[in-house]
């Protein structure tokens, strides 16, 4: 089984978009996407098959093409628990992606390359398993963003998108001068490599690694929104394109996360232990602050994007805990993350479709002249503040539950002020149900718009499919993630 | 064990699957789902006493040793999977716990939940969301059954906010009405603070414990002994044992879903729901839940004085005022549930002020007879309030008076109720009151005080509500009422049940240790009791029975004191000041100010100063080659000198 398949799925669409006419480039996109999503769903269980075998190292599928041999560049692939769970997360949302952007207008074919593009740039950044080309893919799933909001945005597009472009280029640049300094430490260890598991036996001077661990750790998390650089999200998600929202919120917040558990904590378990009260700190400001700035927002989409900043806190919450547990949940919240602000933001895309309008109080009442719609708002709401039989709660849990088994004032005092998002989340979440979805309707003109077309409704239902499937038994995802976490968070001798 | 018990899934899943298929479907097939969630809640009710009857009558072992300590009653987990595993030590198991205290819950929440299904086939006829409404009844009704036979805390903590969400939706669902979409939110959010507690205590608890299943927990905590009991009995955080803490903030839990003082806000908010919802979320089933919870962790309670403590006294505090509330209330649905709220109270009390095991141990058992009780006539008098509010489309009582003339039946079973709750002999809440009463006199005189006044005042204002409703002289004769069979034989059998339900030998089957409770009431105090009533029906026969002046007199007369109560304490512009106030303009504005200005500013400024960088080196690139030369020229100085003097 080749994981790397997805890549060329992908290019292939691509190029098929291209070569075609733009009435058929939505055609040829969702039956790509929907491709990938197969494709991801069959690597799930092949994955578990070859678990449930007794295949116990850390990466399977391993394949490894060299690239450029004389620095040792090399494209190796290989999926873990934490990159496959990551897979399916990217598949699902761009198939409702497309599906949500079925009937984009202007200048459809380009719409559809760039949103493409961007999913080959994070199925290869889950992919990678060397540093060079991780951060190629890593760049390929940044740069398209900026003109998908230049181009097809609204509002103050121009602006968003070159401060989200600007921003996420800084934490490229900061991550960029981390994997370098790894290159160094690896040549003057006598063995040049990117490669992220020889990276791991490298030996580097307990000072390097406390300087190099922030450059990585800090340049990923500007991706997952960290205070104080988290500003890029607000203005970015209320700028861009429905898709654009979904795809930046639902899976370029995720390459953050992934790339401070998966590279940064990974690599210098050491230094994380050092900087982890800093990250708790920041993580729960982060989850805090965000969900009160939610409170006061009345335009629903940038709600989302708000609530996005503390939700995302969680997952660096987890991460900075540095237990096994509060990790395996940092990545669950990644995923649920993922799914349900998709979910939202689809559903706002085509509140907004309808109405012209995003301000909550300006709509109301809306539940009875699109209860499809409707019920949708109030199940990604629910999952977003953590309704147990949905999968924000098992996320949220798994990291309580991790980040209070370790035993000190500290711990504990970050655990509970975290936790009282949850009340906080709930008041925003039910403020914006009550307000645009229930009470009398507002505007009659609302009364003609009516409910969600078909290519709507599949994309709703397969993210909620999505959102119930790890709700309702989240063992089987829980299970994937946390054995890939104990293996790779065993204690390295030589950091 | 045997299998006999396997039927019991479908207890949980049939309901799972009327709210399902419905929700999914109604749309088409409206009347059905009616049909459909009455039919499965019959053979739900029929499961759950299948159940009883095997457990407490054909299988009951002749004598046991059973868990915990010696009970006579087999404590058994069926269908038990791992649904999540934190770690090696924690993990989240579903089961089904059947024990006597969780078998009891099962006959009680599918007694109140059929007889509701069947009365809402009727009342909620002609709705138009009438399939959603069955649908989110039968999502209540599985996560209740849920929560009742959960044999780990973290299920119960799911199921728990299960319900809170079905009873969200349900308050809400006239929500083109904006008070009904206020007391959903309001419900949901209060009771959401409380759960924080909840889960901060949950998080404690098994921390300390090293498990959240029931059994162990219970096991490690229970026993002074217990290396796990000193752990957290010995670590103490602002002078306080861990374990009293965990305890304390469940109970914070449980107080916000009981509606315990000050936690109690959202119930009288929460009529704003259809009132066969209020019957059964808001009066038998939901809001006993924290009761439930006590009860379920009680042998570990019984370790901390300081927390069975809290527990008597909000327990008391919460008796006393909302009966005191009750009094001055003109809506009929809001006096009923300040009354559930007192009631809840005395239970509440009850479990607070018992021992564990033997005669001890009667406060225990007291508290869950009251909750089975209080189910039946408490739903009782809530579908008799819905059959009248149908008739005079009308909450207040002003609207109402003289209805027993054509509405005999519904008065008929409304005085009975009346009674029970009232604690007069030979009905159902005179046993679980007495015993609750005898209980207090024996283990603190404060709260037997308390308990016994608000008796009096108990029976004052429901006799209040019963008088002015079905007696009064004004003249409502006029009103036609036609009565469906879905809504009289609800009725009927409630009230044969909150006639009979006293009977039952309670203590025989659910007490504190498990072992059977023979309690011997003292006719002083059941003298005392039946006084006290009687004081309180005379009195409101006196002045509601006709029409008089008299009340309104008296009210005014009372002046600032009156105001107080009658403002409810001034509770809810309390927390409005705290959350309009403080959180949303004192925290979140502040916030989102800053967000915008300082941290997006600062990174704006960062931009500016950039841009300001770049303009000002532009020139450097004027494109001539004369300027390039000296800077090259310049440069190369430099370098030479750097070279030269520096790294040498």
């Amino acid at each position: 089984m080749n994981p790397e398949y997805l890549l060329i799925i992908s290019l292939v669409t691509i190029i098929a978009i291209l070569a075609s006419g733009s009435r058929i480039a939505g055609l040829l996109a969702l039956a790509g996407t929907v491709v990938q999503l197969v494709f991801s769903a069959g690597l799930l269980f092949l994955y578990m098959a070859e678990r449930n075998a007794g295949n116990a190292s850390l990466l399977l599928f391993e394949h490894t093409y060299v690239w450029y041999p004389d620095w040792n560049i090399t494209f190796h692939s290989g999926i873990d628990g934490i990159s496959l769970s990551m897979i399916l997360l990217t598949s699902v949302v761009l198939v409702s992606g497309v599906l949500v952007s079925w009937k984009t207008e202007y200048m459809k074919k380009e719409f559809f390359i760039l949103l493409l593009l961007l999913g080959t740039g994070a199925y290869g950044f889950f992919l990678s398993s060397d540093l060079f080309s991780l951060f190629f893919f890593f760049e390929l799933a940044v740069i398209p963003k900026y003109l998908l909001i230049a181009i097809w945005g609204s509002g103050r597009k121009e602006y968003s998108a070159m401060k989200l472009a600007l921003m996420l280029m800084g934490g490229s640049a900061l991550v960029l001068a981390g994997i370098l300094s790894l290159y160094y430490y690896s040549c003057a260890a006598g063995n040049p490599s990117f490669d992220l598991q020889q990276l791991y036996t490298t030996p580097v001077p307990e000072q390097a690694q406390l300087y190099i661990f922030p450059l990585l750790f800090t340049g990923f998390a500007v991706l997952s929104a960290l205070f104080p650089l988290h500003t890029w999200a607000p203005d970015g998600h209320s700028s861009a394109p429905t898709a654009a929202s979904m795809f930046l919120a639902g899976i370029s917040m995720k390459l953050g996360g992934y790339g401070c558990i998966r590279i940064a904590i990974y690599l210098f378990p050491a230094a994380a232990a050092f900087y982890s009260p800093y990250i708790i700190i920041l993580a729960c400001i982060g989850i805090l602050y965000g969900a009160f700035v939610t409170l006061r927002q009345k335009d629903i989409k940038l709600m989302n994007a708000y609530s996005s900043v503390s939700h995302c806190g969680f997952v660096l919450l987890g991460a900075g805990m540095l237990t096994n547990t509060a990790m395996t949940g940092a990545v669950l919240q990644m995923v649920s993350h993922g799914i349900m602000t998709a979910l939202f933001f689809g559903v706002i895309g085509m509140i907004y479709g309808r109405t012209h309008t995003r301000i909550g109080e300006e709509l109301g009442g809306l539940l009875k002249v699109m209860p499809f719609i409707g019920s949708c708002f109030i199940i990604a709401g629910l999952t977003s503040l953590g309704l147990p039989g949905l999968s924000g709660f098992v996320a949220e849990m798994t990291i309580f539950v991790g980040a209070f088994q370790i035993g000190d004032v500290f711990h504990r005092i970050a655990t509970v002020s975290a936790a009282m998002s949850i009340v906080v989340t709930a008041v925003y979440i039910l403020r914006a149900i009550g307000i645009s979805l229930w009470g009398p309707l507002k505007n009659e003109k609302f009364r003609e718009s009516g409910d969600a077309t078909w290519y709507e409704r599949a994309a709703s239902v397969i993210l909620i499919a999505s959102i119930i499937s790890i709700g309702i038994y989240p063992f089987w995802m829980s299970d994937i993630i946390s054995n890939t976490v104990s293996v790779l968070f065993t204690s390295n001798p030589l950091k | 064990m045997s299998n006999i018990y396997d039927y019991t899934c479908f207890i949980l899943l049939l309901p799972l699957l009327t709210f399902l298929l419905p929700g999914l479907f109604g749309k088409k097939f409206p009347r059905i789902s009616g049909i459909l969630g009455t039919t499965s809640m019959l053979i739900v009710t029929v499961l759950a006493y299948l159940t009883a009857y095997h457990y407490f009558i054909t299988d009951a072992p002749a004598e046991g040793y059973y868990w915990p300590y010696g009970s006579r009653w087999p404590y058994l987990v069926l269908a038990k999977f791992t649904w999540l595993r934190f770690n090696a030590a924690l993990s989240l198991d579903m089961g089904i716990a059947l024990d006597p205290l969780s078998v009891m819950m099962l006959v009680v929440v599918s007694t109140v939940s059929l007889m509701v299904h069947l009365y809402s086939t009727g009342y909620m006829k002609g709705e138009e969301r009438y399939s959603t409404y069955f649908s989110f009844l039968s999502l209540f009704t599985f996560s209740m059954l849920g929560l009742v036979v959960a044999s780990n805390i973290f299920q119960i903590y799911i199921f728990w906010e299960l319900v809170g969400v079905s009873s969200f939706l349900l308050i809400g669902f006239y929500f083109d009405k904006p008070s009904a979409v206020a007391a959903a939110k309001k419900a949901f959010i209060v009771t959401r603070f409380a759960d924080l507690g909840f889960l901060c205590g949950i998080l404690i608890l098994s921390f300390y414990s090293g498990s959240l299943d029931f059994r162990v927990i219970i096991e490690r905590m229970s026993s002074s002994s217990s290396a796990f009991y000193s752990f957290a009995a010995g670590a103490s955080f602002l002078g306080v044992s861990a374990l009293t803490w965990a305890l304390v903030l469940i109970f914070a839990g449980g107080a916000g879903k009981s509606a315990m003082f000050p936690l109690h806000i959202w119930l009288p908010d929460a009529m704003e729901g259809p009132t066969p919802v209020s019957a059964l979320i808001h009066a038998a089933t939901m809001v006993v839940a924290g009761v439930f919870l006590v009860a379920r962790l009680f042998p570990v309670f019984c370790m901390s004085h300081a927390a069975m403590d809290v527990v008597a006294y909000t327990g008391a505090a919460s008796a006393l005022i909302a009966a005191l509330i009750a009094c001055t209330q003109t809506d009929i649905k809001r006096v009923l549930a300040y009354s559930t709220m007192s009631q809840i109270g005395y239970m509440m009390f009850s479990l607070g002020i018992s021992g564990y095991g033997g005669e001890k141990g009667l406060g225990y058992s007291a508290a869950l007879f009251h909750l089975f009780t209080h189910a039946m006539f408490k739903a009782l008098l809530f579908l008799c309030a819905g059959a009248v509010i149908h008739a005079v489309h009308s909450n207040e009582i002003k609207d109402m008076g003289g209805l027993k003339k054509p509405m005999p039946f519904t008065s008929i079973a409304f005085f009975f109720a009346c009674l029970a709750i009232s604690g007069i002999p030979s009905l159902s809440g005179f046993y679980s009151k007495e015993e609750i009463l005898t209980a207090a006199f024996h283990r603190n005189k404060i709260i037997f005080c308390t308990g016994l006044l608000t008796a009096g005042i108990t029976s004052f204002y429901m006799f209040r509500l019963y008088f002015s409703i079905f007696w009064n002289n004004k003249n409502k004769s006029g009103i036609k009422t036609h009565m469906a069979a879905s809504i009289t034989i609800p009725l009927f059998i409630l009230t044969v049940a909150t006639i009979e339900a006293g009977h039952i030998p309670f203590g025989k089957y659910v007490s504190s240790d498990g072992l059977p409770l023979h309690s011997d009431t003292d006719i002083r105090l059941s003298a005392a009791a039946i006084i006290i009533s009687g004081i309180g029906i005379l009195t409101a026969a006196f002045l509601y029975l006709k029409e008089r002046t008299l009340p309104g007199r008296i009210s005014a007369k009372a002046g600032i004191v009156y105001r107080f109560i009658a403002g409810k304490l001034y509770i809810d512009e309390l927390y409005l000041l705290i959350t309009k106030k403080v959180v949303f303009n004192l925290i979140s504005a502040p916030a989102a100010w800053v967000d915008r200005n300082i941290v997006d500013g600062g990174m704006n400024l960062l931009g500016a100063a950039a841009e300001n960088v770049s303009e000002t080196i532009r020139p450097v690139q004027s494109g001539k080659i004369r300027n390039y030369a000296l800077w090259f020229l310049a440069g190369t100085i430099l370098i030479s000198l750097f070279l030269i003097y520096v790294i040498r």
